[in-house]
C-alpha cells in the first residue's frame, strides 16, 4: 500500500518536472557577431545567369570576379590583417583592414585630431605639449615609416612607432587602445628619414638622419659643410614596462654628413647589427641659384654610395661604458669613437638607394638601387667575416673603414627602373617595389630559400604593374622573420586615371596584390584610394596578434598614464568646487546625461575640468565640447580626461556631447555660465 | 503521562525495531538530508536568468539573479530602463534579498528538525521548504510587474514604451530588445529540494505512523 503511494509521489514529482520544463531552456545560441558555418556555396544555372549578367551591366571581367570573391568582406566579417599605415603629411596613422582595404580608422600621433579628442583639451593640454619644439608648436608631422614591436623578430602586436621626417621625431603608439603615448624629439637634428624600426626584440628604436646638420640645433654656412654638417643615427631604448621611450637610456651615433636613408636590424644571424643606407657621399650642397648644379644632379654623381653596417650591440657598451659625448644634452658617439671602436662599418653600394631590407633569416641585406636597375644581396655572413678579417678597400673621408664590395656581396639582380624598397613572402621569393617601371617585381631568392621555389636563385620571376609610381610596398608581415606571403601592398604616389577627379589634388592609390601563388601569377585585387595624406610605409600585422580593449580597463581611466586616475569624479559625488578663482568642475557623464548639467564660473576664474564617462558598454563613446574655448574630448567607455581654461570669456555656452550617443544625444547637453567681471559680487 | 511535546515529538524507534528494518526508519532522514543539501547548495546558484537582445548589442545583455544578489549587465540594463522610466533593479525585493539567505538557513534547520520528529507534526516543518520554490516564483513575478508596470509618465519614451509585465519564463521583448528568461540551476535545486522533502515525507509516514498509533494506543490503554 505505501509502495504504491511513494511510487505516486514520485511520479508526480517527474510529471512536475515535465511541466515545468518550460522555464528551463536556455535561449538558441546567440552569435550574430561571427557567422556561422555554413555549407559550401554552390551556385545553381539560373544563378550563374544571374551573375554573369550583372557583371556584363557593369561590364567586369572573369578576372573581377575573382577579385571581388578574394576581397569582398561582408558585414561582420572580420578582416585577417591590419595595416598600419603611415599618414604622410596627415601627421597620422591609419589602419586599413585586408583584404577589404576599409580604412578602419586613424590614429593621430603629430596633429591635433579632433574626433579624437587630440590635442583640443585646453591649456595645459599634456598632448600639445608633446608637439612643442624649441618654444614653438609644431602641430603637423611627416609621418613616413611605422614599425611594430617585435619580439624575436615578430610583430607581437603591442605598440607602434612612426616617424615624423620633418621634425625628426618619433611617436610611441599603444595598441591596446590605439592612442598615441608619447613624441620624442630629436635633439640633435632638425628631420630625420630613417624612423622607426625597431631591433628584434624592440631592444632600441632606430632612427637615422637624412639632411645633415650642424648638430644640436648649430649653424655654419654650406662651405663649411664637410667640416661642420653631420649625419647621425639615434638608438631611443624603448622601456616596454613602460610602454615609453626612456631618453635617458637613449644614444646616438654620429656619422659622416652623407644622407642617412632607410634602416633595418639584423635578425638572427645577423642580429645585433643595423643597416643604414645613403645617399650624397658626394657631398653636394647645391646652389641653382648661383649657378651651381642643384642637389638632385650633384648628389648622384658618384656610382656607389655608402652602405653603414652598424654593430648596435657594441655601440650600446661604449655608450654604457662613456665613451659618449654631450652635443645639445644628448650622449652622441662621435666618429672618432666609432671607428677606433670598431662600430661602424661602409661598403659601397649602388647609386642613391632607397631601402635596404633584411631578409627573414638574416642572412642577407637587401639594397634597392632607386638609380641602378638592380638590387644588390649582400651576405651578413660575409659581412661579419670581413670586418673581422679586415677586408676593406680603403677608408672613406672620416676614417671611416669600407669593406670591400665583392668580399660582401652576395649577388646582383636586375629587376627594372628605379628599384626602391623590398620585402619577402612565405615561399622564397623577395618582392621589390619599381618606381620608374610603375611594377612590383617578385624574384627568387637564393641560399637556404633556392629549395622554396622552382625558379633558379636570384632571378626576376615576374613583374605585375601597378597604378601608378609605386613608392614602398608591404607583404603581409613581410619585413618580420616569418613572412605570411598571402598579400602585398603596394603604395602608389601617383593614381591618376584610377579614380574619379577630385580637383587637381589626387589620391594615393593603395593596390592590394594577390601574392598567394609563386611562379608568374601575381594579380592586383583592389584599389583604395587614400585621400588622407600621402604614406609612405606601411606593416600588416595579422589581426589576431592585436590584443586591443574593447572599453578601458576601469571606469576612471586615464589614457595618458594608461592607469586608474585618483582625480576621476565618482557618480554621486560631481559638483563645482571653488577656492578663489580656482574652480575645480566634477563632471561625469553617461547616456543621456552630464552632471552637474549647469557651470557657473566668473570671468576670469582658472577651471580645471575633470570629467569621465561612466559607461562600460563597447562603443557608448561620448564627446565633450566647448564652443568658442578650442575644446572637445573623446571620451571613450571608462576615459578620464583633465583640462584647464581660463574663463576670460564671459557669456552663457552650451556644452554638448560630440558623438552621437543615444536616442537622446541631442539632449546630453548643459551650460557653461561664464558670469562678466562686472557682475560677480551682484546676486 | 505524554506530554504536548511527546506528542509532537512522536515516539522513539525501539532498538531491536531499528535492526529488523533499518531502511524503512533511515530512508526519511537520508531523504531529507538529500533535500537539505540541495536547498544549501542552491545558496550559492542562479535562480533566474534573462537575456536581453537588440540590434546594437551583438552579443546581447544578460542579468542573473541570486537569492541575495543580482549579477550582469545590471548597470547597463538600469542605464537603458531610465529611458522608459523603469526604477534601478537593485531597488527591488530588497527585503528578500536581505532575508533570503537567514530564511533559507533557518528551512534548512526546520527540515532537519523534521527528521527527529516522528508525528504528523513533520509535515509543518518540512512545508516551508516544499512552498518555497513557488514562494521565490510567486515574489519575482510580484517585483517584475510592480516594476514594469509603475514606469515614471515622464520617461523620454514613456509614448513608445507602455507598462508591461516583462515575461517570468520564455520569450519576451521590450522596444527593440527581445528577451528570454528561464530558471537558474538554484531554482531547480530548490524544486529537486521540495519535491525530495514531499518524497520523505511519504516514507515519513510509513516509518512512524504504525509507530505512533501503537504509541498512541499504549497511552490510551494506560490511562483507562
Amino acid at each position: 500500500m505505501t509502495r504504491v503511494k511513494a511510487g505516486m509521489v514520485l511520479a508526480l514529482a517527474a510529471g512536475l518536472m515535465a511541466t515545468s520544463a518550460g522555464f528551463a531552456q536556455q535561449p538558441e545560441g546567440k552569435s550574430r557577431r561571427r557567422r556561422v558555418e555554413e555549407k559550401p556555396l554552390e551556385l545553381t544555372p539560373a544563378q550563374v545567369t544571374e551573375l554573369t549578367k550583372v557583371a556584363n551591366e557593369r561590364k567586369l571581367k572573369v578576372e573581377d570576379l575573382f577579385a571581388a570573391a578574394k576581397t569582398y568582406t561582408p558585414s561582420g566579417v572580420m578582416d585577417e590583417y591590419v595595416l598600419f599605415s603611415s599618414g604622410g603629411q596627415s601627421g597620422q596613422v591609419f589602419a586599413i583592414g585586408v583584404p577589404s582595404m576599409r580604412l578602419l580608422r586613424s590614429i593621430a600621433v603629430f596633429t591635433p585630431e579632433s574626433w579624437q579628442g587630440y590635442g583640443f583639451a585646453g591649456d595645459n593640454d599634456p598632448v600639445r605639449a608633446q608637439m612643442r619644439i624649441n618654444g614653438r608648436d609644431v602641430t603637423w608631422g611627416d609621418t613616413h615609416h611605422p614599425a611594430l614591436s617585435e619580439t624575436g623578430g615578430d610583430y607581437d602586436g603591442q605598440f607602434l612607432f612612426i616617424g615624423d621626417k620633418a621634425n625628426a621625431r618619433m611617436g610611441v603608439v599603444d595598441l591596446r587602445d590605439w592612442e598615441t603615448k608619447q613624441i620624442v624629439k630629436n635633439p640633435l637634428t632638425v628631420s630625420d628619414h630613417g624612423a622607426a624600426f625597431v631591433t628584434p626584440n624592440t631592444e632600441y628604436v632606430v632612427e637615422s638622419g637624412q639632411y645633415a646638420t650642424v648638430l644640436g640645433y648649430g649653424y655654419a654656412t654650406p662651405d663649411k659643410y664637410k667640416e661642420s654638417y653631420r649625419g647621425m643615427v639615434t638608438f631611443w631604448k624603448f622601456d616596454r614596462a613602460k610602454g615609453r621611450v626612456d631618453t635617458s637610456a637613449s644614444f646616438a651615433m654620429e656619422l659622416p654628413p652623407y644622407w642617412q636613408d632607410l634602416a633595418d636590424a639584423g635578425k638572427g644571424p645577423s642580429d645585433g647589427l643595423v643597416f643604414i643606407n645613403s645617399f650624397n657621399v658626394e657631398m653636394a650642397t647645391g646652389g641653382v641659384e648661383k649657378g651651381k648644379p642643384p642637389f638632385e644632379a650633384g648628389a648622384s654623381q658618384r656610382d656607389t654610395d655608402y652602405l653603414h653596417i652598424i654593430d648596435w650591440k657594441k655601440a650600446e657598451a661604449a655608450f654604457k661604458a662613456g665613451k659618449a659625448e654631450k652635443i645639445n644634452g644628448f650622449p652622441v658617439l662621435s666618429l672618432a669613437t666609432s671607428v677606433a671602436e670598431g662600430l661602424l662599418f661602409f661598403t659601397p653600394e649602388p647609386k642613391s638607394p632607397h631601402g635596404v631590407d633584411v631578409t627573414p633569416n638574416g642572412q642577407y641585406a637587401i639594397v634597392a638601387g632607386k638609380l641602378d636597375p638592380h638590387v644588390t644581396v649582400f651576405s651578413t655572413a660575409k659581412i661579419r667575416d670581413a670586418i673581422a678579417n679586415q677586408k676593406f678597400s680603403g677608408k672613406d673621408e672620416f676614417g671611416v673603414n669600407v669593406l670591400a664590395f665583392d668580399a660582401v656581396k652576395e649577388a646582383q639582380v636586375e629587376l627594372g627602373l628605379g628599384p626602391l624598397h623590398t620585402q619577402f613572402d612565405d615561399k622564397g621569393y623577395a618582392y621589390t617595389s619599381l618606381f620608374l617601371d610603375s611594377a612590383v617585381a617578385r624574384w627568387s631568392l637564393g641560399g637556404e630559400y633556392a629549395s622554396k621555389h622552382p625558379e633558379k636563385p636570384w632571378t626576376l620571376v615576374t613583374k605585375t604593374p601597378v597604378h601608378y609610381n609605386i613608392g614602398h610596398l608591404c607583404a603581409a608581415e613581410g619585413d618580420t622573420v616569418s613572412p605570411d606571403g598571402k598579400y602585398l601592398i603596394a603604395m602608389n604616389k601617383w593614381s591618376v586615371d584610377r579614380f574619379l577627379t577630385t580637383g587637381p589634388l589626387l589620391p594615393q592609390n593603395f593596390q592590394l596584390v594577390d601574392i598567394s601563388s609563386g611562379g608568374t601569377t601575381m594579380p592586383v585585387l583592389y584599389d583604395m584610394p587614400v585621400g588622407v595624406g600621402e604614406p609612405h610605409y606601411c606593416q600588416m600585422i595579422k589581426a589576431d596578434k592585436l590584443k586591443s580593449w574593447a572599453v578601458y580597463p576601469e571606469v576612471g581611466w586615464n589614457p595618458h598614464t594608461q592607469s586608474l586616475d585618483p582625480n576621476s569624479p565618482k557618480q554621486g559625488k560631481e559638483g563645482v568646487i571653488r577656492d578663489g578663482s580656482q574652480v575645480i568642475v566634477n563632471m561625469t557623464a553617461i547616456r543621456s546625461h552630464f552632471t552637474p548639467e549647469h557651470v557657473e564660473v566668473n570671468e576670469g576664474d582658472h577651471v580645471t575640468w575633470r570629467i569621465v564617462a561612466v559607461e562600460r558598454t563597447q562603443d557608448a563613446t561620448h564627446g565633450f565640447c566647448i564652443g568658442g574655448y578650442n575644446i572637445n574630448l573623446s571620451l571613450e567607455p571608462g576615459e578620464y580626461q583633465e583640462f584647464s581654461f581660463v574663463a576670460d570669456r564671459p557669456g552663457t555656452y552650451p556644452i554638448y556631447c560630440t558623438e552621437f550617443c543615444s536616442a537622446l544625444h541631442l539632449e546630453m547637453m548643459g551650460y557653461l555660465h561664464v558670469k562678466p567681471a562686472n557682475a560677480v559680487g551682484s546676486k | 503521562m505524554a506530554s504536548v511535546l511527546d506528542r509532537i515529538v512522536g515516539p522513539r524507534v525501539p532498538v531491536e525495531e531499528w535492526r529488523g528494518r533499518p531502511g524503512r526508519y533511515a530512508l526519511p532522514t537520508l531523504a531529507l538530508s538529500a533535500a537539505r543539501v540541495l536547498l544549501i547548495v542552491s545558496l550559492f546558484l542562479p535562480y533566474w536568468h534573462m537575456t536581453l537582445e537588440a540590434p546594437q548589442y551583438p552579443d546581447g545583455l544578460s542579468v542573473t539573479a541570486f537569492v541575495n544578489h543580482l549579477t550582469g549587465d545590471v548597470k547597463e540594463i538600469d542605464g537603458l530602463n531610465h529611458y522608459i522610466g523603469m526604477r534601478p533593479l537593485h531597488e527591488a525585493a530588497q527585503f528578500e534579498r536581505t532575508a533570503s539567505v537567514w530564511v533559507i538557513i533557518a528551512m534548512v534547520l526546520l527540515v532537519e528538525g523534521a527528521a527527529a520528529v516522528h508525528s504528523k507534526w513533520a509535515v509543518v516543518l518540512v512545508l516551508p521548504a516544499v512552498l518555497f520554490p513557488v514562494g521565490f516564483v510567486a515574489d519575482l513575478y510580484y517585483w517584475l510587474s510592480n516594476f514594469g508596470q509603475n514606469l515614471d509618465p515622464k520617461a523620454p519614451l514613456s509614448s513608445s514604451v507602455k507598462p508591461f509585465t516583462p515575461t517570468i519564463f520564455g520569450p519576451g521583448g521590450i522596444g527593440q530588445f527581445k528577451t528570454y528568461s528561464w530558471a537558474g540551476l538554484g531554482l531547480w535545486f530548490a524544486c529537486g529540494s521540495s519535491v525530495l522533502a514531499v518524497v520523505s515525507l511519504v516514507f515519513h509516514r510509513r516509518a512512524y505512523k504504525a509507530l505512533f498509533d501503537r504509541a498512541m494506543a499504549q497511552e490510551a490503554s494506560c490511562a483507562s
